[in-house]
């Protein structure tokens, strides 16, 4: 085994460890804390994949903005105060019905996808930003620049939400 | 509106214009003012080698005064006691005795006198009654202490010392004026 | 390749122990200045000019008594302090230091990683640093931390975009993310300042509001907020957030100089005729003093401007810099466009 694989192994058992924990802690914050701690090990895989800009993107954006105004939610939200609300059956029982269908997608997409196709990350190029640039801007620049207008629709709907005013 | 006086400034809520809603020239300008203290004398006095020099009129703790041949000046008169606005000052007077001409300049002197420097507000209106120049204020400092009874100075603590070098000089508080002043007819102890 | 490594140990300590050192004086060098500005001498007690009163304060912090809230989250509670200051500590990685050493024909590059993507991996750190604050703040279970701890991540957040915006004209100029490039490019005098001005001021100001310094210092505002977020801290916990705050001004002096300054490049740096390990020693005096003049800046500002309040920083952050940085980046890429 190399040390990368060490890493990997590492990473991993980190990663699925914050992952479980995030969903069984009793606070938000540490279970907001813990997704962020899942974040980070999941960066480390990018790295492990020569996808240095992706790593680093995906700590921007992920731990750096999305999980700070999470963390800032929670902390305004007070949400220490333990209240069990017993669930009724019915709602525990279409919690488990979608779960389970989303299990049996998953499991179909694994099934129908060749894992064989393994090949040395130190190798693929493609992580780095040149070629990122490249590839997106080259042969994916229709998709790239249709998601850039639905975040900007995404961002005026919310202004518009948020103004309160009657149109 | 009727301006009562010409002091007071009437304030504009004018709108700002583009050089002041930049603010930057402004907070180059506040930069440079404080860019220039930098070389500024500094007013620092560094304590214990230096030390600040007190004005002329300044007013610490008593001192008992001797005259020159050492005897104390002080009488016992009480005239400081009645003049403390504070009642800081008690003494009780003794008669003395033949031998002990060398310690007492008066027949009568104070066996006990006492200040007590919390209560005293250091006024000065001891030193003005006194008809015997035998109390004036120093520049010395009343110190901090933990036990309120140890802020009670007796005679051990507000005597001048004997010996002719560590005289406590109030030359700077013996004006002439001062002496004029205590000349004064009106005064109750001066009265003929 | 063993050689390399431990060259680049000994290099990557180095440069904690000079961050943790110019860390350490810059307190003893804000009092000084605090005291110069204001007619004052400053400290001067221990030892000469006071050049002992880091060690004296840092000797009266580990022996402070530690305390900590009954009712607050233990873990939480200690890890935000630790945090700030290892997210403080790792920017430094990425700045290069002084052109490369040459030993035995074998080049040694003075920069601990040269990450092809270096400006962003300072962003990610920037990113990553309010929550060491944040999670001191909530984990104290005080209002005035808390309260301070929000200030720090919505003032922090919203200046962190202006900041990225302004850098990408950068970016754009240079044609590359790694700062090794964006220095290489500045050689001699062709400082990114002088055809950067506006960009610079943003991302100054920015800097100001991301290190929490005044007029920006809202998170520990002592006349609203008793201490912000660190107001339940005590002994070298409290510390170790002050010294962070002293990192950073040297760490984000360090980045202004890379990116606009030209880093360790001088005027007449390849006239001089130096031999390259001179070179790189000149060049990382020259970019620590670079460093010093941008210390200097932060304290001169701190000494002379009010706080902000609250709504003005969140106007001056939301709708005067991040327009103009747009407005920059776009000017930017015209003249680019024009030029080619």
């Amino acid at each position: 085994m190399t040390f990368s694989s060490y890493l990997f192994y590492f990473l991993s058992i980190l990663a699925i460890y914050s992952a479980v924990m995030m969903l069984i802690s009793k606070k938000p914050i540490h279970s907001v804390l813990y997704l962020t701690l899942t974040f980070f090990s999941i960066a480390g895989h990018y790295i492990l994949l020569n996808a240095q800009f992706l790593a680093i993107v995906h700590i921007i954006v992920y731990a750096g903005a999305i999980m700070v105004l999470f963390l800032f939610t929670v902390m305004l939200l007070n949400l220490n105060t333990e209240e069990h609300s017993p669930k009724p059956v019915f709602v525990k029982l279409i919690a488990i019905l979608t779960g389970g269908l989303l299990m049996i997608v998953f499991i179909g997409i694994f099934r129908g996808y060749d894992l064989a196709v393994f090949q040395d990350p130190a190798l693929s190029q493609i992580g780095l930003v040149k070629n990122l640039g490249k590839v997106l801007y080259k042969e994916y620049l229709l998709p790239f620049e249709l998601s850039s207008i639905l975040f900007l629709t995404a961002m005026v709907g919310a202004v518009l939400l948020g103004k309160n005013e009657q149109i | 509106m009727q301006r009562i006086s010409n002091k007071s400034i009437i304030v504009s809520d004018k709108t700002m214009s583009f050089r002041e809603k930049i603010y930057l020239p402004a907070i180059i300008s506040g930069m440079i003012i404080t860019f220039s203290h930098l070389f500024r004398k500094k007013t620092t006095i560094r304590y214990p080698e230096v030390k600040r020099e007190f004005s002329a009129i300044y007013r610490g703790r008593q001192v008992l005064k001797r005259d020159d041949e050492g005897r104390e000046r002080c009488t016992a008169c009480g005239l400081c006691a009645v003049a403390c606005p504070a009642e800081a000052i008690t003494m009780m007077a003794a008669e003395r005795k033949t031998g002990e001409e060398n310690s007492y300049r008066e027949e009568k002197y104070a066996a006990v006198y006492e200040i007590n420097m919390l209560r005293c507000i250091f006024c000065g209106f001891c030193e003005e009654a006194c008809p015997k120049e035998a109390i004036f204020l120093t520049e010395k400092l009343v110190f901090s202490d933990y036990e309120r009874g140890n802020f009670i100075y007796g005679k051990q603590d507000l005597l001048e010392p004997v010996d002719p070098q560590n005289r406590i000089d109030v030359s700077k508080r013996e004006t002439p004026e001062m002496l004029a002043f205590k000349q004064e007819i009106n005064l109750r102890h001066n009265k003929k | 390749m063993t050689i390399y490594i431990i060259y680049k140990t000994i290099l990557a300590s180095v440069i904690l122990i000079i961050s943790l050192l110019v860390a350490m004086y810059s307190t003893l060098i804000e009092r000084k200045m605090a005291g110069f500005f204001q007619d004052r001498l400053g400290p001067d007690r221990a030892g000469p000019w006071g050049l002992f009163q880091p060690l004296a304060d840092g000797i009266k912090l580990f022996f402070k008594e530690e305390f900590m809230p009954n009712t607050a989250d233990k873990f939480l509670y200690i890890l935000g302090p630790s945090l700030t200051m290892l997210v403080a500590l790792l920017t430094s990685a990425a700045i290069p230091w002084g052109p490369s050493f040459l030993i035995n024909g074998k080049e040694y590059p003075f920069q601990v990683a040269d990450i092809n993507i270096g400006i962003l991996y300072v962003f990610a750190i920037v990113s990553i640093g309010v929550y060491g604050i944040m999670i001191g703040g909530w984990a104290s279970n005080n209002k005035y931390s808390l309260l301070g701890a929000i200030r720090a991540s919505s003032q922090m957040i919203s200046y962190e975009l202006a900041m990225s915006l302004a850098i990408i004209s950068i970016v754009m100029m240079t044609g590359s993310l790694s700062l090794n490039d964006i220095v290489a490019q500045q050689k001699g005098f062709h400082w990114n300042i002088w055809y950067q001005p506006l960009a610079f001021l943003i991302f100054l100001i920015c800097a100001f509001a991301e290190t929490n310094r005044s007029p920006f210092d809202l998170p520990e505002c002592e006349t609203e907020l008793v201490g912000g977020y660190h107001t339940e801290y005590s002994s070298m916990k409290l510390g170790f957030y002050l010294f962070a705050e002293y990192i950073n001004m040297f760490i984000s002096g360090a980045v202004m100089a890379t990116l606009f300054f030209g880093g360790y490049n001088f005027p007449f740096i390849d006239q001089l005729g130096l031999s390259p390990n001179i070179l790189a020693i000149a060049g990382f005096f020259i970019l620590m003093t670079k460093i010093t003049f941008f210390g200097f800046v932060f304290m001169w500002v701190r000494w002379t401007l009010p706080r902000f309040r609250y709504d003005q920083l969140m106007r001056l952050g939301w709708k005067t810099l991040i327009p103009l940085a747009i407005l920059n980046m776009v000017v930017t890429g015209v003249v680019i466009l024009l030029n080619k």
